[in-house]
């Protein structure tokens, strides 16, 4: 049954200050519009066209929603609480501190200056210098440490200041914390959690800017989330700690200071699943991290020049979610990833090819991967802007696809 | 020579043999009594920035014969390890202890199975020590499922969670932090128990083991870091590899002790004195001098960086075991025969281990995929063909 009505795209513009509004960037879920493809049959679809069921499918007793729409309703507009990311990543970690005695941070400055990025603030006071440690600066002993005091039992959270510093901890943390379940013949579990802040920021240089995702992804026995709103922050935050496996979670330097409306409720997300953030039929769009906003934009310009996007951000870059994504690729035929990884080896490759794999049969088109460009990121600010993905370029990325 | 100094020992008046000519075995200590023996170290000790142990270790009869038993089992499985690794049983990588079994047991006499160990890829006898089985040995070198890690480990990951063995790490110097990790975890749950992160000489130039001795030292750890000095690091002398062979005094701010590594009793003493002090002052290095028989791993002959004298030289007055066979019969504990006994049933039990070990099967190919993630995540993975092997991580 078809219902044609024009659609009202009332979305605020895209403002690249320091603070956003993260649900301004959402488009309402009520929407529709009829165009005609090349083929001259009309595209229409229901609206609410929502993935829930696929989003619930692995919850038992966790909030299941997934769905970043669901702060549109007006039901739900006054509950709940506003905060920034780093806030969310911080109540979050409080949570499972207060839940769990065993759960302690360690990192650079996390103690008694609260963090570099204010995460881990206050916690010190509370909890005590051993519980909030402040480690010397030596990312290889200390991601150490923390892995050893994990084969005992207790759940660290090692912080690197920057993700980049974390290369000097790769040893330890592809040895020792990716392969030691296996080797032990599963005597010893390593429930770490590694999280960090990376990607391109603002003239932050090469060294600071580095997207370490593809370096960690083949690492066998760890799992990779990234997140990017504060409600998935949050989430994201509590499950890695509860979870029994290394997790490595991937902060946005840039995505910080996002303000957001979260349920006052406790919840906790699921580690390998992936968030319908604007359902569509006409081509998906995988991303994740910062890059989800990018492609909020290009949407926006892509709604009125008519097409019909799907986003969707992966969240789990280390197992992918392919049952979302294979639902969203059988429905639309067209698939464009947009990330800041690098092009070689980065994590927009491997899921070109998990897709291709998988899904080959239901593409109408070749999968079209944009990422970041594969040099040092510059320092000029210009330069630096032509590194990353922007969204003109998904625009005409889409376009190109679409035809 | 051993006599001499154990005469010199306050008891004595117990070496004075009875008078009774019936019995036909004169036995004047019985092997299993555990009366206390005082016996000297061969070797003081050399401190740096802490007070030495006294050189008089109190010890046992019946510690002393079970030190010879259990490091003639090390010894005879680790010559078992080389017959079956020359046979191609075993493969890839096989570092062999024998030489420094005297660190193993001399150090396990010491401290409790709450004590948490962690030692490097030269694992098989602190393994057995910690009460490894000989049958999860062998079956864990030669890839079957009855081996400590199911087979998936190998030699270089022995590990052993309910006495607190850590492993088994291959990669030099990598489980230092780990160690002070065990000792963080200890601290942090109050426990009065101690971490021994082993450590050898090529690993004491790792910018990681100063890293972890500057953290444990900073937060008052309960880690003792040993370093197992057999002054060969792989196939390069201690001399020319660091500026400084003085391990022990390397840690600066932190004491250390230099301690004769082929004498149990002085490893014992040692890390007795360790464990106190660890518990109240903080981290600790011990450098155990100490020597291995075979080369760095099986692919090394050990004799083009050092000559065969040298090494038939270690073995005929250092050697470990001999040492404590000539104290069982000096304090007329045991007789030779008993001591050939208890030789030849240890190489009965290898050799029934190994016979054993050899009966069990390999793992399953299923098994590729086990233990990867600790929870089921659904996630699909393949062998290299992308076919026949292919299954959900469980």
């Amino acid at each position: 049954m078809a219902t044609l009505f024009q659609g009202v795209g009332a979305v605020t513009p895209f403002s690249a200050s320091s603070s956003l509004d993260s649900n301004k960037l959402l488009l309402p879920s009520r929407k529709s519009l009829s165009i005609s493809d090349s083929r001259g049959s009309i595209f229409v679809y229901r609206s609410d066209a929502l993935n829930l069921k696929a989003a619930t499918r692995k919850q038992d007793l966790l909030i299941p929603n997934a769905v970043a729409t669901k702060g549109e309703t007006s039901t739900s507009a006054k509950s709940g609480h506003e905060l920034l990311l780093f806030e969310a990543l911080h109540e979050g970690l409080e949570e499972e501190m207060e839940r769990d005695p065993r759960v302690c941070v360690m990192g650079e400055d996390v103690g008694h200056y609260g963090g570099s990025y204010k995460v881990t603030k206050g916690l010190a006071e509370k909890y005590g210098d051993l519980r909030v440690l402040d480690t010397p600066i030596a990312e290889n002993s200390f991601t150490g440490m923390g892995i050893g005091a994990a084969m005992t039992g207790l759940r660290p959270i090692v912080e690197g200041m920057n993700m980049g510093f974390l290369l000097l901890a790769f040893n330890q943390i592809s040895n020792n914390c990716g392969m030691l379940h296996y080797t032990s013949g599963g005597q010893f579990t390593i429930p770490i959690v590694i999280r960090g802040p990376g990607g391109v920021g603002r003239q932050l240089g090469a060294e600071h800017s580095q997207r370490l995702e593809s370096y960690f992804q083949s690492i066998p026995g760890i799992q990779m989330v990234a997140c990017s709103t504060p409600y998935n922050a949050k989430g994201l935050m509590k499950a890695a700690i509860r979870s029994e496996n290394p997790v490595i979670l991937f902060e946005h330097v840039l995505l910080y200071n996002l303000k957001e409306r979260i349920p006052d409720e406790e919840y906790v997300l699921s580690l390998e699943e992936a968030e319908m953030v604007r359902p569509g039929e006409h081509i998906t769009i995988l991303t994740y991290s910062r890059m989800r906003y990018h492609v909020m934009q290009a949407a926006k310009t892509l709604v009125n020049k008519g097409y019909d996007p799907e986003v969707i951000d992966i969240r789990s870059l280390k197992p992918f979610d392919l049952y979302t994504i294979g639902c969203s690729v059988k429905k639309t035929h067209r698939v464009l990833i947009v990330e800041e990884c690098m092009r070689t080896g980065g994590i927009g490759a491997s899921l070109t090819a998990a897709i291709t794999e998988n899904f080959h049969d239901y593409l109408d088109a070749p999968i079209v991967c944009l990422s970041s460009q594969d040099v040092p990121t510059p320092y000029a600010g210009t330069l630096e802007e032509w590194t990353v993905v922007q969204p003109a370029q998904i625009v005409s990325a889409v376009e190109q696809l679409c035809q | 020579m051993a006599l001499s100094r154990i005469a010199s020992s306050s008891h004595a008046s117990n070496l004075l043999k009875p008078l009774s000519t019936a019995l036909s075995i004169r036995r004047l200590i019985s092997s299993d009594s555990t009366v206390p023996l005082t016996i000297e170290t061969s070797l003081p000790f050399i401190s740096h920035k802490c007070d030495a142990p006294p050189r008089a270790v109190d010890t046992s009869a019946s510690e002393l014969f079970s030190f010879f038993r259990d490091m003639a089992t090390m010894r005879r499985m680790e010559i078992a390890a080389d017959s079956l690794y020359k046979a191609k049983l075993i493969r890839g990588f096989c570092h062999l202890y024998d030489g420094q079994e005297a660190v193993a047991i001399g150090m396990e006499a010491a401290i409790t199975k709450k004590d948490a160990i962690i030692t490097a890829y030269r694992d098989h006898c602190t393994f057995i020590g910690r009460g490894g089985t000989l049958l999860e040995v062998f079956g864990e070198l030669m890839g079957r499922i009855c081996g400590g890690s199911k087979g998936k480990g190998g030699s270089m990951h022995f590990y052993r969670k309910q006495t607190n063995f850590f492993g088994g790490h291959g990669i030099v110097g990598a489980q230092i932090p780990l160690g002070c990790g065990l000792a963080f975890a200890q601290r942090y749950s109050k426990e009065e128990n101690v971490t021994f992160t082993l450590y050898g000489d090529g690993a004491a130039n790792q910018g990681q083991l100063f890293e972890a001795l500057n953290m444990a030292a900073l937060w008052d750890l309960p880690a003792i870091l040993v370093c197992e000095n057999n002054h060969y690091g792989m196939g390069t002398a201690e001399w020319r590899a660091a500026k400084n062979p003085a391990y022990y005094k390397r840690g600066d701010y932190v004491p250390g002790l230099k301690v004769d590594g082929m004498d149990v009793l002085a490893v014992k003493q040692a890390c007795k004195f360790a464990k106190e002090n660890a518990l109240k002052n903080g981290p600790l290095i011990l450098e155990m001098d100490t020597y291995r028989y075979h080369g760095h791993s099986m692919s090394d002959p050990g004799s083009t960086y050092r000559t065969r004298d040298e090494i038939s030289g270690v073995r005929q007055e250092r050697d470990p075991i001999e040492r404590v066979r000539k104290l069982l019969l000096a304090h007329d504990i045991a007789s030779e025969k008993e001591l050939k006994d208890i030789e030849k049933q240890v190489r009965k039990d290898v050799d029934d281990a190994i016979a054993k070990a050899k009966e069990c099967p390999m793992p399953d190919p299923s098994e590729l995929f086990t233990n990867v993630y600790v929870k089921g995540l659904g996630v699909e993975s393949f062998g290299a063909d992308r076919k026949e092997v292919r299954a959900t991580l469980p």
